[in-house]
């Protein structure tokens, strides 16, 4: 059920070893005025950490509102969500920043980097407002070139790539601060076949390595490629089994 | 710094959308600031021309005219006539430790010949310190009076510059033969032609000057017509005004407190009232000039509302990857700043330029309205004031529309293509 076969773990928790990602009764409302969306109706998700988990389900069921609260770009209606234990309600905008810089790296499906910038320099981004030096920028965008095989379109703008290229250069920027969580809504959602299955791939890796790996996707050949699949609709989740 | 490089790209590919507006912005912004370089050095040149004026009567002086009592004292009735006496100088001088300097005056309206030339002007019986006292200068190649003069009695004259012309035309004054009356004086120096505000009994410009001395012994007087004495420092004026009265109260037997006793005219007080007006206008000038520039300031934000608006998705992302509000708002008042010292150059280079151009057409015109204007001055007070406000307009252009660009949260910019 919660088994994550990396550390050993099963079953239920010690007491004093938080869980990683841990949503209790998590509800958003979005209220128009006129009309009233519940988007999402009370959600419980624990994760404990170094999982691959697969979110499925139909359109609108409330899968990128809850990755956008989870990744701490949108903020809950109602219920708790605590991260290594802290209630991340009562983060000041300076701290939500802090965790989306360091301990989260979100992807997205439209890749979302700066069009006017090159890839290096996007990928440095975080590493900016991290505050590190000139040379440790270098080196670590460098390192990280290397791990998404993407090295020789460093100086390259984002209009000059590919679909598959310009993921792996925002995989590499979400993993720029050495955030331990991995956040990807649709990662393969704009790409063709063939590089989806290598972006899949690199997500492997990740939690092989270590990370948690929480992607969003509708492609059940990935869903099946997960370690964990949870499945949402209308706002809930009705399905969570390894 | 890198991140300096990479404002500057995110702010060139805003600029370029926004060409024409911003060029039009920058132009208000300079406009602005032609405005406040120009108001606020006339306000420069009027306060610098005013305290010239000042000096050009003497400075910290005060000057007295004996009066009549009002109040009874020592058994002697109100409405007696007090009068000075030349030893009276020296009295307060000595008697008084705030009164550094004094000098007495006895005036005469006298007729003035030299050659075919005749003139009806005010003649000053003085001691030697009243060309300190109330700045009579000699022009190169002439001199004041001295202690010689006033010890023999000699018959020399001091001519103020505007009655010098009168009188000599273009011919050098210094050295001629004047007929005072009858009597013949020898020019022994003309005065500096200097800015006077405040005169009493016509301007310096207008009278001759000779020796108490030989005043006396010409028409035989005994009192002086007034007194002239400054204060150790400005300060302590207002002692030394008591003092005065005290010394002079207790010799002559009148009531130091009697305001009509002696008639008192405080130039000090006076210039410190002037200062302050002067303080006054300059503000009301800064104020207009900052009002002008604030339209400009107003097409700066609405260009930072545009760009946050044609950024607000970039904005997300930024926030996504971990910016904090401090480095979005940072960088977009950075951007408004830019924009606005742009225009602030520009304004400030025309500005200075013209101030040159009306400093030289005001030297240049003679009427006495445009001389006491003075030039106007781009003096450092006036740049960083300037500098100032245009950062303090760039700050505000900036920091209101980027308050709203990191109002949002990430996810709901995010959402929409």
């Amino acid at each position: 059920m919660f088994g994550n076969g990396k550390n050993g773990k099963n079953g239920a928790h010690d007491a004093g070893d938080a869980a990683l990602i841990d949503l209790k009764g998590i509800r958003k409302v979005y209220d128009t005025g006129a009309i009233k969306v519940e988007a999402l109706r009370g959600i419980d998700l624990t994760v404990a950490g170094s999982e691959l988990i697969a979110i499925v389900g139909p359109s609108g069921s409330g899968k990128s509102t809850m990755m956008n609260i989870i990744g701490c770009l949108d903020t809950p209606t109602g219920g708790s969500y605590r991260l290594k234990g802290e209630e991340v309600g009562s983060f000041s905008i300076d701290r939500l920043a802090e965790v989306r810089n360091r301990r989260i790296g979100f992807v997205f499906q439209n890749f979302n980097l700066l069009p006017q910038l090159t890839a290096f320099e996007n990928v440095e981004m975080p590493l900016l407002f991290a505050g590190r030096s000139t040379r440790e920028r270098r080196e670590r965008v460098e390192f990280l070139f290397e791990q998404v095989a993407l090295a020789d379109r460093m100086r390259h703008k984002p209009t000059e790539l590919s679909g598959g290229q310009m993921q792996r250069v925002a995989i590499a920027r979400a993993l720029a601060c050495e955030p331990n969580i991995i956040l990807a809504d649709e990662p393969t959602g704009n790409l063709d076949s063939t590089s989806g299955r290598d972006i899949i791939h690199l997500f492997e890796e990740l939690w092989q390595k270590g990370h948690t790996v929480v992607l969003i996707t509708h492609d059940p050949a990935i869903a099946a490629r997960a370690r964990r699949v949870v499945k949402f609709q209308d706002g809930l989740i009705v399905e969570d089994a390894a | 710094m890198n991140s300096l490089v990479v404002i500057a790209k995110l702010f060139r590919s805003a600029a370029r959308i926004q060409r024409k507006r911003m060029t039009m912005t920058v132009a208000a912004i300079a406009w602005g600031t032609i405005s406040i370089v120009l108001l606020l050095s006339f306000g420069e040149g009027l306060k610098r021309s005013m305290s010239a004026g000042w000096a050009g009567l003497g400075s910290g002086i005060a000057i007295i005219w004996p009066g009549e009592t009002s109040k009874a004292f020592a058994g002697f009735p109100p409405g007696r006539g007090i009068q000075l006496v030349p030893e009276d100088v020296d009295l307060v001088v000595n008697a008084v430790d705030e009164i550094t300097a004094a000098t007495g005056e006895m005036r005469n309206n006298q007729q003035l010949v030299w050659g075919r030339t005749s003139l009806n002007k005010q003649l000053l019986g003085v001691h030697v310190a009243y060309g300190e006292l109330r700045n009579h200068r000699a022009r190169p190649g002439g001199r004041f009076l001295d202690e010689l003069d006033m010890r023999a009695k000699r018959r020399v004259i001091f001519l103020g510059d505007d009655l010098a012309k009168e009188l000599f035309g273009s011919h050098e004054p210094v050295g001629e033969t004047v007929l005072v009356g009858q009597s013949p004086f020898t020019v022994v120096g003309v005065m500096q032609t200097k800015k006077q505000m405040g005169m009493y009994g016509g301007p310096d410009a207008d009278h001759a000057v000779i020796p108490l001395t030989t005043f006396q012994a010409m028409y035989g007087r005994r009192f002086l017509s007034n007194l002239v004495f400054r204060a150790s420092a400005p300060e302590l004026m207002g002692v030394a005004k008591r003092r005065y009265n005290e010394v002079l109260g207790a010799k002559y037997k009148f009531d130091p407190t009697d305001e009509r006793a002696m008639s008192v005219w405080d130039t000090v007080k006076t210039q410190a009232t002037g200062r302050k007006i002067m303080i006054g206008i300059e503000l009301f000038l800064g104020i207009i000039g900052a009002l002008t520039l604030l339209i400009g300031g107003v097409g700066v934000a609405n260009i930072m509302y545009a760009v946050v608006k044609h950024r607000t998705r970039e904005i997300a992302i930024q926030m996504a990857i971990g910016a904090r509000r401090v480095y979005i708002m940072g960088s977009l008042v950075l951007e408004a700043t830019f924009l606005t010292f742009i225009g602030g150059a520009i304004g400030i280079t025309v500005g200075v330029g013209l101030v040159q151009i009306l400093a030289f057409v005001q030297s240049k015109v003679k009427s006495q309205a445009m001389q006491f204007l003075g030039a106007p001055t781009f003096s450092l007070p006036v740049a960083v004031t300037t500098v100032l406000l245009l950062g303090a307009l760039g700050l505000l252009a900036g920091y209101f529309p980027s308050r709203r660009a990191v109002s949002v949260h990430p996810a709901e910019a995010l959402r929409y293509e």
